[in-house]
């Protein structure tokens, strides 16, 4: 027998066959892989967003000179801070933080104008409400730097000297500091790691549940065949998943590809591997497919806090980073920034890509050893 | 893949079914032990037996689906252990749970099922649909099998387990909880397939169904302690129907636990 003909005679075919048919018409399944590219999508690119701007802030101007406005417009002009109104007592200040109707408050004393003109430090207070450090951390600093920023110009102006340092930050491969640029990206990850791990754990206690894996050992089919004819499809689903998000990333959020799409496709190949192997392993452990969902849900969460896909690692206490080390995802998305945001090539990514390849091979030898075991 | 040839290696002649000493231990349990049985080709053959007895565990070694802690089983002439791929394309199990794809149709289920045995193209369309007819599938082709009824979907489980012309054909409680109507529809299409010479090794609760073998093994804490025609049997146990054999052997079973 030739080997076109042996392949064509593989029952790896009927197998695929039956499981696109079961694809289309299980319907929560269907939705879960169109609808959560989509709703991911909105929901990391649009809704979570990590730089805060705007807050709205009232002004307690006490000093009422040309002095003290210059300020407010300096501050004003970070657009960190939207200016909503003037107050006249730090009662109001008190209250409408708390309250939550405004974020911050720009407090300037009577002898603000004065301690300037004189020569000395004059002071001013920006009160934030930082009960979200995450929302108020960057504003503090903004106000700080816009504050400093015209310190130096008075200065400059009084003594006819230049500033000393000027030091100009610059922030490559997302200049604008959008936070969709920097999620979007880890969307991939995250849901192929749902249609891995998730629904192929499912798919393959449901036919354990159902009789069909024992039916199926006793036909001719072989493990392999099996195996592959199960897995295959997802394989398929997952890269049309990610093709789907890197269409809608650059439609709606402008993602850049800065490097090359054929490298991606390519790398992406270990990741799906070793998710593949834990959903097997899953679909080894789990008795129903209740439990197997639950078990990749546990799985999930790891992976959303400690793989860097949103939360920077380098944050992290030493046994968090630890475990991340243990993720697949947290070498794929590590690929996945470096090729579309950074443009980086296989010379730069070698070190998360043997990373990656190692706990495909780990990963897969362990579960289908497992699986097969399960089968016998 | 149609009629199977006759092979120059140990397959196709010699008896459907041989088993020496065949031994299965679950832990603490001995679920079959030393275990001697011979199936001539071309019988209906019963295994009965209390629950627990170790039916079921013997069909799965047949099938290849566990394997045995030690002793020898050959099917249709070859080694379950060692030519298990031969095995397995020469015959046709059927489970208790069917084994049926719910979302899929009838007809979707009986071509994948019958695309794994091998079967292609024009060969494949003509069987199934001869099958389909003999089994009164016809009609329902489209149909979802999750929709079907108990004893439409023990038919159709039966026609995915034979599409392929199984030598031998192993029932695993095949009519649990279906109606009557169709446990005697099931036994004429039974005795159609035994009749083309497929050795059938059904096992069963149902005494009528009992005695339609030919003939019959008793299972008891893993021992065989009964073969032979239903005539055999009776003047053995000293009994006058089935029934009463397998309850006095009920009774024995579970004075040796008390």
């Amino acid at each position: 027998m030739t080997l076109l003909q042996r392949l064509r005679e593989s029952r790896f075919w009927p197998m695929l066959w039956k499981e696109f048919i079961q694809m289309r018409r299980d319907r929560i399944t269907f939705v879960m892989m169109t609808g959560l590219p989509a709703v991911q999508l909105v929901l990391f690119g649009y809704a979570i967003q990590t730089d805060v701007r705007h807050l709205k802030t009232v002004v307690l101007d006490e000093s009422r000179t040309a002095e003290s406005r210059a300020l407010v417009t300096v501050i004003a002009n970070t657009g960190n801070f939207d200016i909503v109104g003037n107050v006249s007592s730090r009662g109001a200040i008190e209250e409408g933080i708390t309250s939550g109707d405004i974020n911050a408050a720009l407090v300037i004393p009577p002898d603000y104008a004065r301690d300037i003109l004189r020569g000395r430090t004059a002071t001013a207070q920006m009160i934030v409400d930082a009960a979200d450090p995450q929302s108020s951390s960057a504003a503090m600093s903004v106000a700080q730097l816009a504050a400093q920023a015209r310190a130096t110009q008075i200065l400059a102006d009084r003594t006819a000297l230049v500033p000393p340092i000027d030091m100009r930050v610059r922030p490559w491969y997302n200049p604008a500091q959008r936070s969709a640029v920097f999620i979007v990206p880890g969307v991939i990850g995250i849901l192929l790691t749902i249609t891995m791990i998730l629904i192929t754990g499912v798919a393959v206690v449901r036919e354990r549940e159902r009789g069909t894996l024992e039916q199926l050992v006793v036909t001719p089919i072989g493990k392999t065949s099996l195996m592959l004819g199960k897995l295959v499809p997802f394989v398929v689903v997952g890269y049309v998943q990610m093709t789907v998000v890197m269409a809608l990333g650059r439609l709606f959020f402008d993602i850049p590809f800065r490097g090359s799409l054929p490298l991606l496709y390519l790398l992406t190949i270990p990741f799906i591997v070793a998710s593949l192997g834990i959903g097997l392993l899953i679909s080894t452990v789990a008795r129903s497919q209740v439990q197997a969902m639950q078990l990749a849900f546990f799985f999930m969460l790891p992976n959303i806090l400690l793989s860097g896909y949103l939360f920077p690692r380098i944050a992290m206490p030493a046994p968090a980073q630890w475990i991340g080390l243990a993720l697949p995802l947290t070498y794929y998305l590590t690929v996945l920034r470096g090729i579309l945001l950074k443009g980086a090539g296989l010379p730069q990514l070698w070190r998360p890509t043997a990373s990656l390849t190692l706990l495909a091979v780990a990963l897969i030898a362990i579960s289908v050893r497992r699986f097969t075991k399960t089968i016998e | 893949m149609t009629s199977p040839e006759p092979s120059p290696r140990t397959g196709t002649l010699g008896p459907a079914v041989q088993t020496s000493a065949l031994r299965k231990v679950f832990g603490d349990l001995v679920a079959v032990d030393r275990l001697d049985l011979t199936i001539e080709r071309g019988e209906v053959f019963g295994l009965l037996g209390p629950n627990g007895s170790g039916k079921t565990t013997t069909i799965r070694m047949l099938c290849g689906l566990i394997v045995p802690t030690s002793g020898r089983a050959s099917v249709v002439g070859f080694d379950v252990a060692e030519d298990s791929e031969e095995v397995r394309t020469r015959i046709g199990y059927m489970s208790q749970r069917y084994g049926l794809y719910d979302d899929l149709t009838v007809w979707e289920n009986l071509r994948f099922y019958a695309t794994v045995y091998g079967l292609r193209g024009q060969a494949r369309t003509e069987r199934l649909e001869s099958h389909m007819q003999t089994l009164g599938l016809t009609e329902r082709r489209g149909q979802l099998a999750g929709t079907l009824s108990g004893g439409w979907k023990q038919r159709l489980a039966l026609a995915c387990a034979t599409s392929h012309e199984p030598e031998m054909l192993f029932l695993d409680e095949p009519t649990a909880g279906v109606d009557p109507a169709a446990r005697r529809a099931f036994w004429q299409s039974i005795y159609v397939m035994a009749g083309r010479g497929t050795t059938v090794l059904v096992t069963t609760h149902y005494m009528d169904e009992a005695e339609r073998c030919q003939r019959l093994g008793f299972l008891s804490r893993g021992h065989l302690i009964g073969l032979g025609t239903v005539k055999e049997i009776l003047t053995q146990f000293g009994q006058p129907t089935i029934e009463d054999v397998f309850i006095e052997l009920q009774r024995r079973d579970e004075g040796v636990v008390a």
